[in-house]
């Protein structure tokens, strides 16, 4: 069976509907989008910065096979045992491999996107592996059985009301007190037994350098610093697109990352992991899963430069109006609507038609992804591979036909009749109808430009002659 | 005449939707142009510059408008239209057909009509021009991010506005500043019906930002973008109206 494509138009019709969560998500989100903006104004290299990060980033994927290797060398002299898992269902094999050979059956973990692409959880739980995740956001989402809805903040499109409910389901706390630092701290008293009685801990990591064999995670909750410390096994999934040559690399990309985030100069927390800490296990899993694929992929590999700053999504006008789950992927919003067609092609198809292309995420990207113009093309992709809905493709191919005759195309827009005699009446219809459904047609006119043309010119110009 | 004085034999792209329902925007740019000096010509066979198909992925079903396109307007010195996201498609997509000569000719001399105006014939006045009225600019996507008519709030480089320095030369004029000055009003083409809930959220939302923030008018280049806008206002009651660029220019008072 055919997978079915995403509906996100109309996931995004039900969010909307919700006003109080609607407006909180797009306040908030708008928020986070000004205040990136006055970290760009106090940096006058910002620009600049976008510039060699892209190059950074361009260079490495470029040469991602040596610098990989590099990696792999010196994170191996650094004592950190190293796996690579050519798609999702390898690294849950390997990570599962490595927590039997160590008993463990409680697996503590920092946010990693990396993770939900492979649908880890999914498949460690079954096998007596109780996953529990550390970072608040996250943990929200895992308790609500909802994947994350933004890859910064994952629980956004939530109000603290929502979250008091489900925190008195699981863990019996007052479901009307919705204070969030009683909320944070129910979770705090929930979690730290659960982080020192761990068996393993896992974290991502947002930049992977080569030259030192190290990797850097980035959070503001130091929960990524217990999961990686406290029980004495550390594994860390990384994307290999992860990767940077040089330790001073990081002055550029760190400097970046939590500014495009969140406008904030940095995270609370950037740790750097070069190794296993005396009478503990360190573990890192490579992970292709598509990535490889799509550098060979020429309109689309740049994709991979993303440093996960969420910016794109934070400034989307559609994403903040339609919610991360609209997307029905892993990723969402613009980053998410150019890598998951990577992904599965049919089933992601209309994302990249779930904007209006106005290029806003372009010029926030801090490693310059043109984003707006891989939507373009993953559009025409789409078309070509016929991933577009059988009415869509009717009417613009209709109307192709119908614009590229001059006399048809008069008769057509000179009067509803001819119109209905030229189109067929139910493209026509369903097509349009959509647009008074909140909002008002066009007035009608007495008289077209053209005609207007034809009588206050041309007669005026060559008298008597009707073109 | 006010400006450089050049004259140019001049091809007008009045598109499909400014044709059928805001002819008025069509007859200001004509006038316009006119007062201008300019010689201008309309091709009675236009249809359409072939975006709509372009844009929804569909780009050789854009090749018939677009080879019309060329067909009706290679023989002027530059091609006008009072539609940025057109322009933008002309100089940025058209590539249905194969890119002869004369298409290429095309394409590098079309321009929307706020930057002809500023850049080409870099008008310094509009004597006849009076507005006496607060207006709230939009700047589409299209003339904003692509044909960067103004700066862009993301990059933070510093201000400029093609579209604003004409309409300070209206007398009377004053302006509105919005809270959210460079956010897309959520028409986006075919992306208006097939992502309707979206469309009409951020067009509500856009017109409520410049009521709210005292405009009794919202101006643009863009006709696409207002009447989407219009139908949202007109649909949740918010009185503000709506106007082009070119009929202020043109003279118009109200
Ligand atoms: S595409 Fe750019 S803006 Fe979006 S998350 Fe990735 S790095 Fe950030």
């Amino acid at each position: 069976m055919k997978v079915k494509p995403v509906n996100h138009a109309r996931a995004a019709e039900a969010f909307i509907k919700d006003t109080p969560h609607l407006t909180f998500h797009d306040e908030r989100l708008w928020d986070l989008r000004q205040k990136r903006d006055q970290q760009m104004h106090e940096l006058p290299e910002w620009q600049e910065l976008r510039t060699l990060a892209s190059q950074i980033k361009e260079h490495t994927l470029a040469n991602l096979p040596e610098y990989l290797e590099q990696f792999e060398a010196n994170a191996k002299k650094n004592g950190i045992h190293v796996h690579w898992a050519a798609d999702g269902a390898e690294h849950n094999r390997i990570v599962g491999e490595i927590l039997e050979k160590h008993g463990a059956k409680s697996l503590i973990k920092s946010k990693s996107m990396v993770t939900e692409e492979c649908n880890m959880r999914e498949y460690l739980e079954p096998r007596g592996v109780v996953v529990t995740e550390t970072d608040l956001g996250e943990r929200i989402q895992q308790l609500d059985n909802q994947m994350p809805s933004h890859i910064v903040v994952p629980a956004v499109h939530k109000l603290t009301p929502d979250v008091a409910k489900l925190f008195a389901e699981h863990y019996h706390t007052d479901p009307n007190d919705d204070d969030p630092q009683s909320l944070a701290w129910s979770q705090r008293l929930a979690a730290r037994p659960v982080i020192l009685a761990a068996d393993a801990g896992m974290t991502g990591g947002n930049f992977v350098v080569a030259e030192t064999g190290s990797f850097v995670v980035c959070t503001n909750e130091g929960n990524a610093d217990l999961s990686a410390t406290v029980p004495g096994l550390h594994i860390a999934t990384l994307g290999i697109e992860r990767l940077v040559p040089r330790m001073a690399d990081l002055g550029v990309f760190v400097r970046m990352l939590s500014r495009s985030a969140l406008g904030s100069p940095i995270t609370q927390y950037t740790t750097h992991f070069r190794g296993p800490q005396d009478g503990s296990e360190m573990h890192v899993v490579l992970v292709d899963n598509g990535r490889s694929h799509r550098l060979g992929m020429e309109d689309f590999w740049t994709s991979l430069k993303c440093i996960r700053c969420g910016a794109c999504m934070n400034t989307c006008p559609v994403y903040r109006r339609s919610g991360g789950l609209s997307y029905g992927a892993v990723y969402s919003g613009p980053i998410g609507a150019i890598i998951d067609p990577t992904f599965n092609e049919r089933k992601y198809s209309t994302l990249p038609f779930a904007s209006t292309m106005n290029g806003s995420c372009t010029n926030v990207c801090p490693v310059r992804i043109n984003i707006h113009d891989q939507l373009y093309k993953w559009r025409r992709v789409l078309a070509e591979h016929h991933e577009l809905p059988f009415v869509k493709r009717e009417v613009m191919n209709m109307a192709g036909r119908l614009l590229g005759q001059p006399k048809l195309y008069r008769a057509a827009i000179s009067g509803t009749e001819t119109a209905l005699g030229v189109l067929p009446r139910f493209a026509l219809y369903n097509w349009l109808n959509p647009w008074g459904k909140n909002r008002e047609l066009p007035h009608p006119v007495k008289q077209t430009f053209h005609s207007w043309y034809k009588q206050n010119r041309l007669k005026t110009k060559k008298k008597g002659e009707d073109a | 005449m006010p400006g450089t004085g050049v004259r140019m034999k001049i091809g007008l792209f009045v598109p499909c939707y400014i044709d059928a329902f805001y002819p008025k925007t069509g007859i200001a740019t004509l006038e316009l142009l006119e007062k201008l000096g300019q010689d201008v010509e309309y091709p009675l066979d236009q249809t359409c510059c072939g975006q709509p198909m372009a844009n929804s992925g569909c780009n050789k079903d854009a090749a018939a408008a677009e080879a019309l396109f060329v067909k009706n307007f290679a023989k002027y010195d530059a091609i006008v239209m009072p539609s940025g996201s057109c322009a933008h498609h002309v100089k940025d997509n058209f590539d249905a057909i194969p890119q002869t000569d004369e298409v290429r000719h095309v394409r590098k001399n079309t321009y929307e009509l706020v930057e002809f105006l500023h850049d080409v014939l870099k008008v310094d006045a509009f004597p006849w021009a009076e507005f006496p009225h607060k207006v709230g600019l939009h700047n589409s996507c299209g003339t904003l991010r692509a044909l960067r008519t103004a700066s862009m709030s993301e990059l933070g480089e510093p201000f400029f506005s093609k579209p604003m320095d004409l309409l300070t030369k209206v007398r009377g004029i004053s302006f509105a500043t919005p809270r959210r000055p460079d956010e897309c009003c959520g028409f986006g083409g075919t992306f208006s019906v097939t992502e309707e809930a979206v469309s009409a959220k951020m067009g509500v939302d856009k017109v409520r930002d410049h009521h709210d923030a005292g405009a009794e008018y919202i101006v643009s280049a863009d006709t696409s973008c207002m009447m989407h806008q219009q139908g949202c206002a007109e649909r949740a009651g918010v009185p503000i109206r709506f106007i082009h660029i070119a009929e202020i220019l043109n003279g118009a008072r109200a």
